[in-house]
């Protein structure tokens, strides 16, 4: 049984953000519920308020807009994942929502929980991480845009405030001339995160003019890994630097002993996941290694 | 925290009836209207033993507040077959294949499948063991399962193709 709490299913995105803002910090959103069931069983949260945006099919979109692709927080994983636009244009999102959880989770769980709930191991952020995504937050005092990597403050915490609802992921898409992977260590398929990387690359000339490269599951937050990225940028596209520039990873990171791996392994592993990320990414970007 | 009236259809049929904010699906499918098919295990997610149909999809009753379900279609096992005498294909073929040993998976394998095969007639092996990832069973290695999804597949897409005997009894 879940703790008592006053349920309410508002009509419209503006309806959701009053009631929140009137509701206060002890009402929390419920979409697909797949984080927020959990935690209440758990005794993790005990809401007052709970607020049902699953309705709400104004946050529930993917349209093409040319060079970038507009994600309503509401749009479903499985959605996702069966989506044209989103397999041409940020196909490293589909590859990471493909190995997330199950069907069954991926009907009801949306991209917005997912980034709200904020997971250190949110495996949807890595890949939106190296494609520079903004998130469309509305509240109490209108809109504001996030860029990704300012959106995660913490394990389960994030920048928005009482009243606010991540609405709308914009996502620059694909170019000509980049490429992208997305790799993924857990005990079974569909299981959590015990690391990820995501990596975005662009070569050109034989050099990588571009190299994006965000982990998860390896620090508070989900990260962009800086150190890796810099010691890219500019560089020959050859295998050795793409080494070499892997090992900064355990630089750019952060991880805990937990349940699903050690501080050690993750670290270890880190390294690896990010080098495989990359390789197929200059792979994928059709640059011949220089 | 009041009580809220919903209505939903229920294997074909409209039922309406009062739950509060906090239950869950399964609490009211089994407790309230005691279809015992849909089987209680994990209660996080991570089994599939309380998969229902929403809306012809797969969803896990465990974690869907019942008030989420008003005016919306739900189907549970009960809703496939009145009976031994008209079990669907794929339930013959879960018999045919000893893909049942406890049973207590198998509600939860038959609803994702049929949803399965709705949506891809004729999937593959990998196909089918990526859609069933989120469903557990610890009794039969999931051979005989994942045969017994094959046999109904490709015992449905024998009987729509178009020929003297099996034509007439498709639909």
């Amino acid at each position: 049984m879940l703790p008592e709490f006053e349920y309410h299913r508002p009509a419209s995105l503006e309806e959701a953000v009053r009631l929140l803002s009137e509701l206060g910090p002890d009402a929390k959103v419920i979409a697909g519920g797949t984080d927020l069931v959990v935690k209440m069983r758990a005794g993790l949260v005990s809401p007052r308020h709970v607020v049902d945006l699953s309705r709400l099919t104004e946050i529930r979109f993917i349209r093409d807009e040319g060079d970038r692709l507009k994600i309503g927080a509401g749009t479903t994983l499985w959605e996702i994942e069966n989506s044209r636009e989103v397999a041409r244009g940020v196909p490293v999102l589909r590859e990471a929502v493909e190995e997330m959880a199950s069907w069954h989770v991926k009907t009801t769980a949306t991209i917005g929980g997912n980034l709200c709930n904020a997971s250190p191991a949110a495996d949807a952020a890595p890949p939106l991480m190296v494609h520079d995504a903004t998130l469309v937050v509305v509240g109490p005092e209108g809109r504001r845009e996030v860029p990704i990597g300012e959106f995660f403050t913490g394990p389960g915490q994030t920048v928005l405030g009482v009243g606010e609802i991540l609405a709308e992921v914009v996502v620059p898409k694909m170019r000509r001339g980049q490429g992208a992977a997305f790799e993924k260590l857990t005990v079974r398929e569909g299981a959590l995160s015990i690391a990820s990387a995501a990596a975005l690359v662009e070569i050109s000339g034989g050099r990588f003019v571009d190299a994006r490269v965000a982990l998860g599951a390896v620090a508070p937050t989900p990260i962009r890994a800086l150190k890796v990225e810099r010691a890219l940028k500019g560089r020959p596209a050859t295998r050795e630097i793409l080494r070499s520039a892997s090992r900064e990873a355990k630089a750019d990171i952060k991880p805990i002993t937990d349940v699903r791996g050690s501080r050690e392994y993750r670290e270890e592993m880190s390294v690896v996941l990010v080098r495989r990320a990359l390789e197929r990414a200059v792979e994928r970007a059709g640059g011949a290694w220089a | 925290m009041e009580p809220r009236v919903i209505r939903f259809r229920l294997n074909g049929e409209w039922v309406r009836l009062s739950v509060m904010p906090n239950e869950l699906l399964i609490n009211v499918l089994r407790e309230k209207l005691h279809l015992t098919g849909t089987k209680y295990w994990c209660g996080i997610g991570e089994c599939g033993g309380c998969t229902v149909l929403l809306d012809g999809e797969p969803v896990l009753s465990c974690l869907t507040l019942a008030v989420d379900v008003d005016g919306r279609k739900v189907t549970t096992i009960e809703g496939l077959a009145t009976g031994e005498d008209d079990l669907t294909p794929l339930q013959r073929a879960f018999i045919e294949e000893g893909a049942i040993q406890c049973g207590f998976c198998t509600p939860g394998f038959i609803l994702t499948a049929q949803a399965l095969l709705r949506e891809n007639p004729n999937p593959t092996e990998e196909e089918i063991r990526e859609y069933v990832r989120g469903n557990l069973c610890r009794c039969t290695g999931y051979v005989s399962i994942i045969r017994a999804v094959k046999r109904a597949a490709s015992e449905a897409v024998k009987s729509r193709r178009p020929g003297p005997a099996a034509g007439a009894a498709s639909g």
